[in-house]
This record gives C-alpha cells, sequence and structure tokens, in this order.
C-alpha cells in the first residue's frame, strides 16, 4: 500500500503510524458525559469500505495525515492533512 | 457412521466412494436457536448447545462455506499461558477440551501437544515470565522455567550468538502445541449435524429484525429465518453484522497475514515464540513451516495485507533463526481479526432480547475455539454468561473492568 503523502510523496505505508477512525477519534466530546466519552474512546463504526483514518507520518514529514481509503481492497482515495480537516471531520 | 478403523477397512473394501460427512438441509422457516457464521466458534457453538443442553431444533448459517473465515487462516496453535484472572481458567479450560476434543467429536484433528516455548532476552522480560508462569502455575496451568543451555538442547539451530537479541531462556507450557485447523470445523460440523444441527451453507445474514426490543429473525439470501435466540460468531465481520441490530462494537477489524514454507524433513519439534519482536514458528505435518507475527496495522476486510509486514515478520524470523534465510516462502495469506479495544474477547448478552454476542477474540480465537463454543452454548442455553465467560463481558468497556493482557490501552492495533 502506497500513501500519497501531501509533503513527501508517494510513500510505503511503513512509514507511517495508523490510530485509527479520523472521524470517531477527532469528535472528542465535553468530559461531562461518561456515555458519550465512553462511545469516543471505545466504541466504532468499522465500515466495510470508505474509512477516514489518521495516519502519523512519522517516517517523513512527522505530521497527521487524514488518510481516505476502502478497507475492503486498500485502495486510498485522498490524503489531508488532518490540521486543515477538523473542521470537516466533527 | 463413526469413524474407526474398523470403518476406514469397510468403505476401503466397498470401493471407497465418498460420502459427505454433514447434510445440505434446505433452511427452515423457524429455529429454536439460530448460530450467525459458520467457523470453528459457531459449529462449536451449535454443537455444543445440542451435547451439553440437550437442545435441538438449532441451525448455523454461514455466508460462504464452513471454515472458509480464520478457523482455516490461523497458525494452529493452542495453548492456556495467559497473565490475568479473567483469561486463565478460560483458557485452560479450552486446552482441557482440546485434550478430549477427538475422542469427543469422533474425528482426528491431529491435535499434537509438542509444547509452546516463549523466549525471553533480558533480565526484565525473565522477570516478566516468571509472573506469568507463577500467575499460571496458581491457577492449575503448567508452566516450566528453562534457561538457555536447556533451550540449546532443544532448538540447537537458533541464534544464541546474537549479541543484540541474546536468548536467555524460555517458559514452557509442556501441554500446549498445534491441532489441524481445517479439522477443527470439519470435525465440529460433522459432530453438530449427526446431533440434528442443520448447517446452513452459502447462506449470508443480510438483516437482523428486532421487535420490541427483541431479535426475532435473521434475514438472509435464502429467506426469512425466525429464531427464538440468535448468536453472533461473525470474527472480523462482527461489526457489520451487529450493525444490522443496531449495536457498535468496541471493535476494529485488522488483518493478520500467516505464512507457510515449502515442505521440510522435521526441522522444529515445538511451537517457539521470539520474544524480542513478534514471531512465532512451528512445523506441519506435512512439513512445511507455518509461522507469523504482528497484524498489518489498519483497518482491513481484505483478507490479504501488504509487503511491508511480510518483510517484518521475515526479519524477526532471521534475528531468531539465520537457517531459514536458506528456506522458500510457500506461500502466505490473511485473516480478518476482530480487535478488540482490550484485546480480550466479548461472550455476553446484547441489550437486545435473544440476540448473543460472541467476537472480540483478536487474533488468538483459534486455540479458544472449544471454550468459546462451551460458553457461548451455555450463555445462549442459559441466558447468563458461565463463570468462565463471566468476564467477557461487553459493557466492561463502560464499567472500567478491562482485561488487557498487554496494558496497551483502548488502541485495537496494539494488541
Amino acid at each position: 500500500m502506497r500513501i500519497a503523502c501531501p509533503f513527501c510523496g508517494e510513500r510505503a505505508n511503513d512509514e507511517f503510524t495508523v490510530l485509527g477512525d479520523a472521524k470517531a477519534l477527532m469528535a472528542r466530546p465535553a468530559a461531562t458525559s461518561l456515555e458519550a466519552f465512553d462511545a469516543y474512546v471505545h466504541e466504532r463504526v468499522n465500515p466495510a469500505g470508505r474509512h477516514d483514518e489518521l495516519w502519523y507520518h512519522h517516517g517523513g514529514c512527522r505530521q497527521w495525515l487524514t488518510v481516505t481509503r476502502d478497507t475492503r481492497t486498500h485502495q486510498v482515495y485522498a490524503v489531508v492533512l488532518s490540521r486543515n480537516n477538523v473542521e470537516t471531520a466533527s | 457412521m463413526t469413524y474407526s478403523l474398523f470403518s476406514i477397512f469397510r468403505d476401503a473394501l466397498a470401493g471407497g466412494e465418498r460420502k459427505p460427512a454433514w447434510r445440505d438441509p434446505e433452511p427452515k422457516s423457524e429455529y429454536d436457536i439460530v448460530i450467525v457464521g459458520g467457523g470453528g466458534h459457531g459449529l462449536a457453538t451449535a454443537y455444543y448447545l445440542a451435547k451439553e443442553h440437550g437442545l435441538s431444533n438449532i441451525a448455523v448459517v454461514e455466508k460462504g462455506h464452513v471454515g472458509s473465515g480464520n478457523v482455516g487462516r490461523n497458525t494452529t496453535i493452542i495453548r492456556s499461558n495467559y497473565l490475568l484472572p479473567g483469561n486463565t481458567p478460560f483458557y485452560e479450560w479450552s486446552l482441557k477440551l482440546w485434550e478430549g476434543l477427538e475422542q469427543d467429536l469422533n474425528f482426528n484433528a491431529m491435535v499434537s501437544q509438542r509444547g509452546v516455548v516463549n523466549l525471553f532476552h533480558s533480565d526484565a522480560q525473565r522477570d516478566a515470565f516468571v509472573r506469568r508462569g507463577n500467575a499460571m502455575r496458581l491457577a492449575g496451568v503448567d508452566a516450566e522455567l528453562l534457561d538457555r543451555e536447556a533451550i540449546r538442547r532443544m532448538a540447537p539451530y537458533l541464534d544464541f550468538a546474537n549479541a543484540r537479541f541474546p536468548i536467555e531462556g524460555g517458559l514452557i507450557q509442556r501441554r500446549g502445541g498445534t491441532v489441524r485447523h481445517d479439522a477443527v470445523a470439519w470435525g465440529y460440523a460433522r459432530a453438530a449435524d449427526r446431533r440434528g444441527v442443520d448447517i446452513l451453507q452459502n447462506t449470508e445474514v443480510t438483516g437482523i429484525s428486532v421487535d420490541g426490543g427483541r431479535a426475532v429473525a435473521v434475514e438472509t439470501t435464502r429467506g426469512t429465518i425466525r429464531a427464538k435466540k440468535i448468536g453472533l460468531a461473525c470474527a472480523g465481520n462482527s461489526s457489520r453484522v451487529a450493525a444490522m441490530a443496531g449495536i457498535r462494537l468496541p471493535i476494529e477489524s485488522h488483518v493478520l497475514q500467516a505464512f507457510v514454507s515449502e515442505g521440510l524433513k522435521p526441522m522444529i519439534d515445538q511451537v517457539i515464540t521470539f520474544g524480542a519482536g513478534h514471531f512465532y514458528i512451528s512445523q506441519s505435518d506435512k512439513g512445511g513451516l507455518v509461522y507469523g507475527g504482528d497484524i498489518d496495522g489498519y483497518n482491513s476486510y481484505a483478507q490479504r495485507g501488504n509487503m511491508a509486514t511480510i518483510e517484518d515478520v521475515h526479519e524477526a524470523a532471521m534475528a531468531l533463526w539465520p537457517g531459514l534465510g536458506r528456506v522458500r516462502m510457500l506461500r502466505h495469506w490473511g485473516g480478518i481479526m476482530d480487535m478488540s479495544m482490550d484485546g480480550s474477547p466479548i461472550i455476553d448478552k446484547t441489550p437486545i432480547e435473544g440476540l448473543y454476542l460472541n467476537c472480540g477474540w483478536c487474533y488468538g480465537g483459534f486455540k479458544a475455539t472449544p471454550a468459546s463454543g462451551w460458553c457461548f452454548a451455555h450463555t445462549i442455553a442459559y441466558d447468563a454468561a458461565h463463570h468462565l465467560n463471566a468476564a467477557f463481558r461487553l459493557d466492561r468497556f463502560t464499567t472500567g473492568y478491562l482485561i488487557d493482557e498487554k496494558g496497551a490501552g483502548a488502541q485495537p492495533n496494539l494488541h
């Protein structure tokens, strides 16, 4: 699997560390609701298909990237800087 | 028909024609219990429901053919060398069931208690393994600490001159070993069928009907099947099937690759694991070295992985056993693992009445097959967990009673 990093170009996937579901992890709820925080930490949609994920490019630009990928085929649709994607993700 | 030496001769004299080992029935419109997933865990569940609880009118629905998922995609290792109280008695019960499995099922599953050795490579790791070994012995599980020379006598081909990862010794569970994985699926399928369970292959579940908070039917590609109780044993597809009932699980699906070398003469007598990386290896009766390592680390339903992990696994192989560099890899494959948020499984009721859940096996599901089926059958039959699976609750992520052997936290790709 090759990831087209917006800063470093196309790189092998072992240059990256995967954190998980971008939509779930970037929508951090207020710490006042136990239910919401439990769901945020533990529950995942885990779709078979299109999935937005947080990937950290430790072997390159050291930026957090949002990789949109198909979990059935490993096809990569888009790679963007996560910082620019906060509004649309949450 | 019961298999025996006599039956082999009789069938040979009769021309040796092969007969199906289980029926291929048409789905009935209603069953008392429907198990979704015709893998090891689902078939074992159906078998123990019939055998231990005297229940009948049970069906197993499977989207492909029996054993086409992870029960046929693993590295066949069985062991019960766990540390935490919620895990140890469960896995030990599983190992006990393995020990009597072939007589129980009247099926040769080639259960081979050849021993599982976990190598340690530093003083700190020795301490950790001593602690685990002591916890196992306190729970009545066999564990034995071996020093470097004992390991050398057992496996002289390992790299004892490795300066970076010196082999200091190992923790061995002699009752651990390997089992012919496909035969587990076939054995349970045949034994369940003989007790009247309908095994419905090529029957994919497309929906779960819930009426008034109660699961009442599964929609399948072969029509609606009503059921009083529905058990889900869907491994890597657990999230997708649970979503049909509106349940979101603490699970991510990840791909784990496994590898087999060309056939070789007997080289390695035990299962040996490398403690400085994640690598485990044994040899099948056919001669192929069977080995694997970490999951790839990204969400996947693809049943195939990437080169980076293949390279990583083989680097670990070379660090442990340099002679493997002369061996050719024959084939490799991927299975989809239901990685849970604490690395431990779930066998429990769900918020929906009559719907039961068996998932979260991460990449340790094969060894658990008998006890998973046994405990899930108990949970379904009595609508309550057995004490052996009492810790495997779905709500433990909310209550904080996690079973995290590695202490890695809520990060599925680290378990």
